[in-house]
């Protein structure tokens, strides 16, 4: 790595109580091909990086935005940062991750999990992982887990084989932006047949006013092999709008099953734009369980295409909007085998004149025969300035199919509230109790640190909200 | 007065304005036992809705003391707290909320300051005692808020936290109405069994649950107003007769 890529910027700056940065490269304001250039050329990459990364940033300009979906014309892209890189160096070690990132971290409450299985955590600080390191035991048995842009390093063939094959740059605007100018996000390997015990486990968060982030996660999980990813995000508050467009792109193989947790807590000023789609083979399980909390506008459906015979998905959906938000969300399954089945299961609570929208697809091609689809979406509403929508899309284009779909609205009923006051418990206490028994199907496929993050977040978000 | 739950002159009407309790007064003292019986539509179920706080009703005159204390305008966790207890007669179910957590938080919440909370241990082995009692028959400590509970099993849940929460008093809403004989005798001597004192008004249609559970008083409720107050035998005569000659 060089430090004559231009531009160079180097300024030490503070935002708020956050802990000052030292990025060491940093593009200017704003897109284009210089910038797309600067990025693959800062991070060594090869040729077929690059040219990857310029076609996309074609697709991106070419592209309009989705005028379906939530309010996107706050975006301003030319205003933003694609690349900071906070440190040159990784670490492969705890005890070499700079203390103020540390203490960053602590702030922000990252679960004890992070500290208990320290060997298999990549943190992102930025735009960049600063912290990897990989258990011996999966180190032997051949599993991969690294960061991405060390991916296309040491494992170029591998990345190139998979890379895009999932979710294509054209497949939209946002999935062109991120192949454009990604930078982190994971990647993971796992032979044939190798089990990782263990979940995985990453940490992103944005760090900088301004500054989008683009991870490009990538799991190949081989013939018969089983792996659990989690993620989790938290952002404190910043004064400008901020852009997280992800790219996460799942392959599980024949017999293999993998599963990817999510619990997204962005400030209320982020757009969290995400594409995320597995490809499920022949008997494989592909299970998505994604939690959005916070963020200005969620847009985010897990995908799950079913390409080999008797293959499964499933897609677990959380949404939590409170004053000023949206977040549109859901699950999308794509049944092109036989004998396929896919659950999407949605829960969102609204609050505070917040607004959640379930956005469903479920598609059964001609020959899928025998499949079955069961989506069902449950909205809480909290107050009357709060708003749920429903936008269901079933496709199916073979007979011998079974689809279901279940859906239903409530409001935190005074029947309940009272019945729980009337033991005791305060208002507050008595509508966080109903909120946290409602999400709490899919809270329970969460790890415990999760759970228990969560119930707090919703804990705290009701001290706020009532009398 | 210290040891009485006192009602007094209670006007209630609905929030949409249906008046519904024309001046209801009681006097229950720690130790005695209440029955208040009463055709449909007499006002039973929304004077232990009023009595607790439901905020459907409106209380528009008259006052409810507990202990000497003016709790008419109390929250339903304030009146709670002061040491009133509730037991529905449609207990509703709460999905997701495990039954024996909540009930351990009310317990800790309904706990003076400085009084120590209970151990999540001894919680656990007093609620499944208790629950062996009342013939529960899963565990108590694994289910939901009454979700997915039967018609019986609802009304013992609701004896249940009676027996954990051990309120100074208790207002029983028709506990026995769609109970088979066993659970009802469970019920009862539960109620029976409780080993402190404590004032009960036992609201109820029918005569039956007053053969186990022998009640100090009893008052007829017509048209939101007591008409008539006497002992446990006015209950059997109008098992005979009837409200008729009371409205």
């Amino acid at each position: 790595m060089t430090n004559n890529t231009q531009p160079i910027i180097k300024d030490n700056y503070k935002f708020g109580f956050h802990m000052p940065e030292k990025p060491v490269f940093k593009t200017p304001k704003g897109l284009s091909p210089k910038v797309v250039e600067a990025i693959s050329h800062f991070k060594n990459e090869p040729k077929w990086m690059t040219e990857f990364r310029l076609k996309a940033l074609g697709f991106f300009y070419e592209k309009p935005l989705p005028t379906w979906g939530a309010d996107l014309s706050g975006i301003d892209f030319d205003n933003m940062y694609y690349y900071i890189s906070p440190t040159e160096k990784k670490f492969h070690t705890w005890d070499k991750v700079p203390t103020e990132i540390k203490t960053t971290y602590d702030r922000i409450g990252i679960p004890q999990a992070e500290r208990k299985f320290l060997a298999g955590v990549g943190a992102q600080y930025d735009s960049e992982v600063v912290y990897h390191n990989l258990k011996k035991q999966w180190e032997k048995q051949g599993v991969i887990f690294v960061d991405t842009d060390t991916a296309v390093q040491k494992y170029p063939d591998l990345v190139r084989q998979y890379f895009g094959t999932i979710i294509p740059p054209h497949d939209n605007k946002f999935a062109a932006l991120n192949s454009a100018v990604w930078s982190g996000g994971s990647f993971v390997y796992v032979p044939k047949g190798v089990h990782v015990e263990i979940p995985l486990q990453a940490y992103f968060r944005i760090n900088a006013a301004n500054m989008g982030q683009f991870e490009r996660t990538l799991i190949i999980a081989d013939e018969g092999s089983y792996v659990h990813y989690v993620e989790g995000c938290t952002a404190p508050i910043y004064t400008t709008d901020s852009l997280h467009s992800a790219v996460v792109e799942i392959i599980v193989k024949k017999g293999a099953r993998v599963r990817y947790s999510t619990i997204q807590n962005w400030s209320s000023n982020v757009y969290n734009l995400v594409t995320k789609r597995m490809r499920v083979e022949e008997e494989g399980i592909g299970e998505w369980i994604d939690g959005n909390l916070g963020s200005k506008v969620t847009m985010k459906y897990p995908s799950v295409y079913l390409v080999g015979k008797g293959a499964k998905g499933e897609v677990l959906s959380l949404a939590f909007a409170g004053k000023d938000q949206h977040q549109d969300t859901g699950g999308k399954a794509i049944h092109l085998a036989p004998y396929t089945t896919s659950t999407i299961t949605s829960k969102s609570v609204s609050t505070h004149g917040g607004r959640c929208s379930y956005r469903g697809m479920v598609r059964i091609a001609n020959g899928a025969k025998g499949s079955k689809s069961f989506v069902r979406c449950d909205a809480l509403l909290l107050d009357e300035l709060s708003r749920s929508d429903t936008y269901p899309t079933n496709i199916v284009n073979e007979e011998d199919v079974t689809l279901g779909h279940e859906a239903s609205v409530s409001k935190v009923g005074v029947d309940q509230l009272f019945y729980l006051m009337s033991r005791g418990l305060t208002e507050a206490q008595a509508t966080s109790l109903v909120v946290n028994g409602f999400i709490e199907p899919i809270v329970k496929e969460l790890p415990l640190e999760y759970a228990v993050e969560l119930n707090r977040l919703i804990d705290l978000s009701m001290e706020g909200s009532v009398g | 007065m210290k040891n009485a739950l006192i009602i007094e002159d209670l006007h209630v009407q609905t929030v949409e304005g249906k008046q519904i309790l024309n001046g209801v007064s009681l006097t229950i003292k720690k130790g005695e036992i209440h029955a208040i019986m009463g055709p449909n539509g007499g006002g039973k179920s929304t004077l232990s809705a009023a009595l607790m706080g439901h905020p459907g009703y409106v209380i528009t005159k008259g006052k409810v003391i507990v202990n000497g204390v003016d709790i008419t305008k109390f929250s339903p966790d304030q009146k709670a707290r002061a040491g009133l207890f509730l037991g529905f007669q449609y207990p509703v179910e709460i999905a997701g909320v495990n039954f024996s957590s909540f009930l351990r938080m009310a317990m800790n919440e309904r706990k003076k300051e400085g009084e120590k909370k209970i151990s999540p241990i001894a919680f656990k082995n007093k609620l499944v005692d208790e629950a062996k009692t009342l013939s529960f028959r899963d565990d108590i400590t694994k289910r939901a808020l009454n979700e997915g509970f039967s018609g019986g099993e609802k009304k013992k849940a609701e004896i249940l936290q009676l027996a954990m929460l051990k309120p100074e008093f208790a207002i029983l809403d028709e506990p026995d109405s769609g109970l088979d004989v066993d659970a009802l005798k469970y019920i009862a001597n539960k109620i029976n069994d409780l080993d402190y004192e404590f004032g009960l008004i036992l609201i109820t249609h029918y005569q039956r649950i007053l053969k186990y559970i022998k009640p100090h008083f009893v008052h007829v409720l017509v048209k939101g107003k007591i008409v008539k107050s006497g002992n446990a035998k006015l209950a059997q005569l109008i098992e005979q007769s009837g409200y008729e000659k009371y409205i």
